[in-house]
């Protein structure tokens, strides 16, 4: 109920006036052991022109978030419920023929594995051209032309040649650049990023995250750059949400959830990353025990069995799930803690840690 | 008196000399044409030369991008790879080309951990077979039994011993590689090569098993080559770090003068691109953009091998192949300009 009332004052229903925005994003899959809640009660907005980041652990529905927004969901058995809103545009309640319009079109994604991704049986420039030619009328030639256009775009060196080329013949980094390539062929105005780089070395890494840069500022994409790379985030991202078990637990821009962090799971993951710009002379703090499994979420707070300050509570972290409250200037959090207990904590045993 | 005196001489050098020996270690994969007269047309030229020592307690970091020979080079240490040429001296012995049979002993000696906890574990076996298999296959006594001794195998890597029937697929994937790491210690090895244990690994995860190793090694006196591509994870757990480009090592050196005052281009390169959990310094940091991708090691670039993609390359790089000189004690670096950088 009070849950309810929050989300309904922070969104009034109704026309979004974001460019994305999402409200209360359900994903549910029913299997033969229980129901999956991979997403459960997501929220958020997104601007032109911004790059939102999106961490968390392995299993924490950050994939399925985004596929969700494509659409791809439909016609599995997955059970989607709340809004996306695209540009003014409500694609959950949309049918699978309208959101296939806008796939490619108006929203892209670039995938982890560009070679799971890109098709092998297809030259690289056929996949392209095949994207272009789907949203535009236009002949085999000009979309030809325009995929040696975003290949020379991405920095393949001589295109026109290498457009040819079967998936197997590229470079890691070039496959990647190679599907950004793909996905921006039709200027998107929302650009999912899904791990991008994570299978990349830091090198090329570097090199595509400038490119991403470069291609955000001359089209004004929106981008959503899921990662469990921090270093990536505190690089890349405007607004950083930090999602457990299928839930929101705290969301703010970068700067805020990076220097006064608000959630003991922000606070683990800060504290447990190894760092290139210092030496912790100590032991690493990694978070106790392993993410949770989404059949069966822990009861109240799912980060309860793994958080250190869940005896403050009083018995609440366990049994009551608590409500994504704004914490200030809309960093949101998720916890049962009070601001002046987390303020506390956070300045006496968190920061001196970092 | 006079019998006792080389004895104890050749017991200091024992003690003094590096556990593991590495000179001029090559590996050539060769590339055949043809299906019935087969012939060489070439050779993947994988590790080149690589020479190093490691001594005991220690953990030797190495870095580089992908195919560089990181890989290769830990498969070589554990011989499970035949080398092309060099030798490798483990704990005095030459092990370069000793057969499996004489490698058997060894095996005891020097252990691997491998990157992927999802292939490296057989399927079909129970955590006890899998975890028990060094005692069987080296008929090792145990006091009290191999049940007993895999049980405290996995208490000691955090495990329930309790899990002791179970399956891989049973467990997540960092319960997995610390089911790697209890049979990489099942035997007490002097020398466990890790190769990308943390890389498949969530963050806090990682965390677990970089403090898991940290304490093994304590209590062990362990000796790890630790090959990672994760610069940050190699500067928290490593004593001296080396870092590859192509099948060589271009830069080598203690922790600290390595990652504060690097020398090589291609560290530089590599330090650089590196980004750093904090918006605020990262947003303020140089970055060196290295163009284009690591070339083919079936036809590396002649002498220095990063002349290709460095910024700094003169006509000396094209002719002469820098060799690896000491800059300062215990850092040595392979460059015609080798310049302080401060980049992190």
């Amino acid at each position: 109920m009070t849950q309810e009332m929050i989300e309904s004052a922070a969104a009034p229903r109704g026309a979004a006036s974001a460019f994305l925005e999402l409200r209360d994003l359900k994903v549910h899959f029913p299997t033969d052991d229980g129901l999956v809640k991979s997403v459960d009660g997501l929220s958020f907005q997104l601007e032109k022109g911004k790059t939102l980041g999106i961490v968390g652990e392995s299993g924490s529905g950050k994939s399925v978030t985004s596929l969700a927004i494509l659409g791809l969901h439909k016609g599995t058995r997955a059970h989607l419920s709340g809004e996306v809103w695209l540009d003014g545009t409500e694609l959950i309640g949309a049918s699978k023929e309208e959101v296939r319009k806008l796939r490619g079109s108006k929203m892209a994604m670039i995938f982890q594995d560009p070679l799971s991704a890109l098709h092998p049986y297809f030259t690289i420039g056929s996949q392209i051209a095949e994207a272009y030619r789907i949203h535009n009328d236009v002949s085999r030639k000009a979309a030809r032309a325009r995929a040696v256009e975003m290949l020379e775009r991405v920095g393949i060196p001589t295109p026109d040649k290498r457009v040819d080329d079967y998936p197997h013949q590229f470079s890691g980094g070039m496959r990647q650049r190679a599907m950004i390539a793909m996905s921006l062929s039709c200027n998107p105005e929302l650009l999912i990023a899904d791990e991008p780089t994570t299978a990349l070395d830091v090198t090329v890494q570097a090199q595509i995250l400038d490119l991403l840069r470069d291609l955000q500022k001359e089209f004004g994409s929106a981008i959503i750059m899921i990662t469990h790379d921090l270093g990536v985030v505190a690089e890349f991202v405007d607004d950083l949400l930090v999602m457990y078990g299928g839930k929101c637990v705290e969301y703010g821009t970068v700067n805020e959830v990076f220097y006064e962090p608000q959630h003991p799971y922000t606070w683990g993951l800060l504290s447990s990353v190894t760092r290139l710009d210092r030496v912790r002379e100590d032991r690493l703090k990694p978070i106790a025990g392993s993410p949770p499994s989404l059949i069966n979420v822990p009861n109240g707070c799912a980060f309860h069995p793994r958080c250190p300050y869940e005896p403050q509570t009083g018995g609440k972290g366990s049994t009551v799930v608590p409500e994504l409250v704004d914490a200030g200037k809309g960093h949101l959090v998720r916890c049962h803690l009070s601001a002046k207990e987390r303020q506390d904590i956070f300045l006496k045993q968190v920061k001196p840690t970092l | 008196m006079t019998a006792t005196a080389p004895d104890a001489a050749a017991a200091l050098a024992g003690g003094s000399q590096p556990l593991l020996q590495v000179e001029g270690l090559q590996k050539y994969f060769p590339v055949n044409r043809g299906i019935i007269f087969q012939k060489q047309v070439g050779a993947v030229k994988a590790v080149d030369g690589l020479s190093f020592n490691v001594n005991k307690g220690e953990t030797l970091g190495v870095v580089g991008e992908t195919g560089c020979g990181k890989s290769t080079m830990g498969r070589l240490l554990t011989r499970l790879l035949e080398p092309s040429g060099g030798s490798i001296r483990f704990d005095g012995r030459d092990i370069t080309h000793l057969s499996r049979a004489g490698m058997r002993p060894l095996r005891k000696d020097i252990q691997i951990i491998f990157q992927d906890p999802y292939s490296s574990l057989n399927p079909r076996h129970t955590i006890g077979t899998i975890v028990g298999a060094p005692f069987r296959l080296q008929k090792v006594q145990t006091d009290s039994g191999v049940k007993k001794a895999v049980q405290d195998l996995l208490a000691l890597v955090g495990l329930n011993p309790e899990h002791y029937n179970r399956y891989p697929h049973e467990f997540s994937g960092g319960q997995r590689q610390r089911i790697g790491i209890a049979r990489a210690l099942a035997l007490r090895p002097k020398m466990i090569v890790c190769d990308e244990p943390v890389s498949a690994l969530d963050v806090s995860i990682q965390a677990q098993v970089i403090n898991l190793l940290d304490d093994l090694q304590d209590e062990f006196d362990l000796t790890y080559v630790f090959i990672a591509h994760d610069l940050s994870v190699v500067r928290h757990i490593s004593d001296r770090v080396a870092v590859m480009y192509l099948g060589k090592i271009v830069e080598i050196g203690d922790r600290i003068s390595l990652y504060e005052h690097p020398m090589h281009p291609y560290t530089h390169a590599l330090l650089s691109a590196v980004p750093v959990p904090d918006p605020v310094k990262e947003s303020k940091r140089e970055r060196i953009l290295l163009t284009g991708d690591v070339p083919s090691p079936l036809n590396p670039p002649p002498a220095c091998r990063f002349h290709t993609r460095c910024w700094k390359a003169q006509a000396i790089c094209k002719q002469v192949e820098p060799p690896l000189v000491q800059i300062q004690p215990g850092h040595e670096v392979a460059c015609h300009f080798p310049e302080e950088r401060v980049l992190v």
